[in-house]
């Protein structure tokens, strides 16, 4: 509601008043900084002061500031709750002395990072070893452009949206083989190597999922795949696309349990051990921000975006769905080992593709069905369609639970006499 | 024209982060898979074995609590074992009940530890390795209580064991008790069926019986591969004879049979350890031996069966306050020597899993 209409009440301003006017205020925080940006420079019906692309220029670059602000100040806070989730998972109190909650402990541990000495190994690719970190980190910073964060309030919303996310975080690749060749290193050579084998398996079923969204939603434009949830949010249509995407996705990020490329216990860090200082934390950055990045495409594609059951404002029902799909991924991170590069690609190649290919069909023959939009008796049908797409692919892909016992010699008496192998051990020794 | 390819040569270690101490492997990849392996021992040696010449048989104990130190119990055991073989005593009966108790506990905290850290090489991050700690804090409690100290613990003496049970130590032992099978129903239920451990450790690094026995590897690692040995059954000591015990055997030999053996072994152990306080009585619990114990010219070979296998201490006496020679067989050692077998034609991270499953510790290795 408009400040006008509600000065023109035949009632005084009261209490209600200030409260909607607030509410009005924090709704639309971003198009109204957007807006008085524009005025402030002349508006867009150009007043003449200001050439077109001065305007567009300083908008731009103002609010790119902001987006990249937003993200690389919501990396602390996702490395402090990443690491307050796995203590608890642990069973132990995670930073618990640095400022409120340890809330601030990310900020002294990146002080320290600022301080500490810049380390280049002498055999390195000086030039190639500090540019990597640069192709790490722009290409996520990139994603946050088109990230639908509230209603009318993207950087940029072009109509390709999903299409750039997917395009430009690929580009992230290159800054992983760059870091792992140029730093000489046999370790980091055997993180980068693993990434480039890993891409294009979990890319194509990451694609697939994707497809299936454009399909149902008929846009790939972020703000349009938003709006076309306002009822009923993708993953209850797609469940099956959600759970092919969260999977490749987690592969994308290098989390568990596909942190291959940086696998501590058997490559030390991965493709970055041979970094230090500044260089190691815009690594990080770029990790974390790119969390941050898909939750958010998680959110926007399958959860809704911006919308939400009740009257909150966009943005922080945005928030809040990242927030909620970045402890899904800690929680993952914190319960299931790692997988080895081999079964990555069996999984991505014999099971994430056919059921991708499975969901993009279903929902292409539904779509076909049902033009106007889909009604939502389909809910249930494809949730079955989904449990049953996957234990068939179980079945087929021969992950049989294993139930295997140990031999347990009930009151036996070994002795040396007769003790040794014996070729053949029957059950009922 | 076809790529030209080189192997790659990777020394693994002495720094890195799953060589579970200070070791190196000298590895030679191709791409990933595993063309050739040479340990390179000795980063840790300390020269236990030399030291103890020098020292009273009393402060040869504190040696052998740095062996392996996650069961500095059970090395105990092995070395006054040996060392009263020498002198022609036995321990009172209280001593042997309390010896093999603290060797069960110690087995079952050695053997948290050991799956612990194979998860953890698995890549599950810290998660199993805090909740084996977690049980494992409650037996180095008990331990603190009966001796004050929690992983060096130097408890048994030659001729008994220092200090008599503190009154606090029966009640506290029996709610361990009490919970400690649920904890390992637990584990079972959270690891035993997930399919990524599954994947990762059924039918890799499969070690045959033949070349176990070849190779003279003993403990949970021999077993794993189906050959029914264990010392407590085959040269019993202390009381062992009376305790009705089950021995786990592995049927594959790969590293999830490693692990299941470890945690049926947890299972047994218990079942000692409840026997143990059943049968327990008041009464000496350390024989009056003078400070400075001078056996007799001849030598002693004791073995217990430790948590990673056969642990043998071979003493010789000339008749002085500390031994003319104290050599250790050591399991992890003996273990070790099939690595190059295991490991061949798996890929790295295999590797690293199966380095994990024969849990050994450095400390040993290298004494």
């Amino acid at each position: 509601m408009p400040v006008e209409q509600l000065a023109a009440g035949c009632r005084a301003p009261g209490f209600f008043d200030g409260m909607n006017l607030w509410r009005e205020w924090v709704i639309n925080f971003f198009p109204r900084v957007g807006d008085s940006m524009c005025r402030a420079m002349g508006g867009a019906s150009n007043s003449g002061v200001f050439p077109d692309w001065l305007i567009f220029l300083i908008i731009g670059a103002a609010g790119g500031l902001l987006i990249v602000n937003v993200a690389a100040l919501g990396v602390p806070f996702t490395v402090w709750l990443e690491r307050r989730l796995l203590g608890r998972f642990q069973q132990r109190l995670g930073p618990n002395r640095v400022g409120k909650f340890g809330l601030l402990q990310p900020f002294a541990d990146a002080m320290k990072l600022m301080t500490k000495e810049d380390v280049t190994s002498h055999e390195a690719d000086k030039i190639v070893f500090t540019l990597a970190p640069l192709a790490f980190v722009v290409p996520v910073f990139l994603m946050f452009a088109v990230l639908p964060w509230a209603e009318n309030t993207a950087l940029a919303d072009p109509d390709v949206g999903i299409l750039f996310i997917i395009a430009v975080t690929t580009a992230a690749e290159f800054g992983i083989f760059m870091a792992g060749w140029s730093a000489n290193n046999k370790y980091t050579l055997f993180g980068a190597m693993r990434a480039v084998a890993l891409l294009v398996s979990y890319e194509v079923p990451l694609l697939m999922a994707v497809a299936g969204i454009v399909v149902v939603t008929g846009t790939m434009q972020m703000s349009g795949i938003v709006e076309a949830q306002r009822f009923v949010p993708n993953i209850a249509f797609q469940p099956l696309g959600f759970l092919i995407f969260i999977v490749a996705i987690s592969a994308e990020l290098n989390r568990a349990p596909f942190d291959l490329l940086e696998a501590e216990s058997e490559l030390v860090t991965g493709f970055h051990t041979e970094y230090s200082g500044m260089k190691w934390a815009i690594v990080q950055m770029a990790e974390y921000a790119a969390i941050i990045g898909f939750s958010g495409v998680i959110a926007a594609l399958f959860l809704s975006g911006w919308k939400g059951p009740f009257i909150l404002p966009g943005y922080i029902w945005f928030l809040l769905k990242i927030g909620f799909v970045i402890s899904a991924f800690i929680w993952v991170r914190a319960t299931i080992p790692r997988l080895r590069v081999d079964q990555i690609m069996a999984l991505g190649w014999k099971f994430l593709l056919p059921l991708a290919l499975v969901n993009l069909f279903v929902m292409a023959v539904e779509v076909v069905a049902y033009p106007g939009g889909l009604p939502e008796w389909l809910i249930p049908v494809n949730i079955a369609i989904a449990g049953i797409a996957l234990v068939t692919a179980t079945r087929l892909t021969k992950f049989p639970g294993d139930r295997r016992k140990v031999l347990v010699l009930r009151g036996s008496i070994i002795t040396p006499d007769n003790a040794g192998y014996d070729p053949a051990p029957t059950g009922g020794i | 024209m076809p790529l030209k390819t080189e192997p790659i040569t990777v020394n693994l270690g002495p720094q890195h982060p799953s060589t579970h101490g200070v070791f190196r492997l000298r590895v030679t990849f191709d791409g990933e898979v595993i063309q050739d392996v040479e340990p390179i021992f000795g980063y840790l040696h300390r020269g236990s074995e030399k030291l103890a010449e020098e020292r009273t048989y009393t402060q040869i104990i504190t040696l052998t609590d740095r062996l392996d130190y996650t069961a500095s119990m059970s090395n105990n055991l092995a070395f006054v074992l040996a060392a009263e073989k020498l002198l022609g005593v036995e321990a009172p009966e209280r001593a042997r009940y309390i010896r093999v108790m603290m060797a069960e506990l110690m087995r079952v905290a050695a053997h948290l530890m050991g799956i612990g850290f194979f998860l953890q090489d698995l890549g599950a991050f810290a998660t199993p390795l805090m909740y084996m700690f977690r049980e494992r804090e409650k037996i180095l409690d008990l331990f603190e209580m009966v001796c004050g100290a929690r992983i060096t613990n130097t408890y048994m003496r030659v001729g008994g064991v220092n200090d008599d049970l503190p009154p606090e130590f029966m009640p506290a032992l029996t709610t361990f008790r009490a919970e400690m099978p649920h904890h390992i129903d637990d584990y079972e239920k959270l690891i035993r069926e997930n399919e990524i451990v599954i994947s990762r450790s059924k039918n890799v690094g499969i070690l045959s019986p033949e070349v176990a026995i070849n190779g003279s590897v003993s403990g949970p690692v021999l077993r794993a591969s189906g050959v029914p040995w264990d010392l407590r059954k085959a040269d019993p000591y202390e009381v062992y004879d009376r305790m009705r015990f089950d021995v786990p055997l592995g049927r594959v030999g790969d590293n999830y049979d490693r692990f299941l053996m470890r945690l049926e072994e947890m299972r047994q152990s218990l079942r000692i350890v409840r026997q143990c306080t059943e049968q327990i009585e008041p009464g000496e619990y350390r024989l009056k031996l003078p400070i400075l114990i001078r056996p007799p010219k001849g030598d002693a070979y004791s073995h217990v069966e430790a948590p990673k296998g056969e642990l043998g201490f071979y003493l010789v006496s000339d008749g002085d306050i500390s031994p003319y020679r104290c050599a250790i067989r050591s399991p992890s050692l003996m273990n070790l020597t099939v690595l190059r077998d295991l490991l061949i034609g798996w890929k790295m991270a295999d590797l690293i899993t199966i380095f994990g499953s024969i849990d050994v510790n450095l400390g040993e290795v290298d004494r």
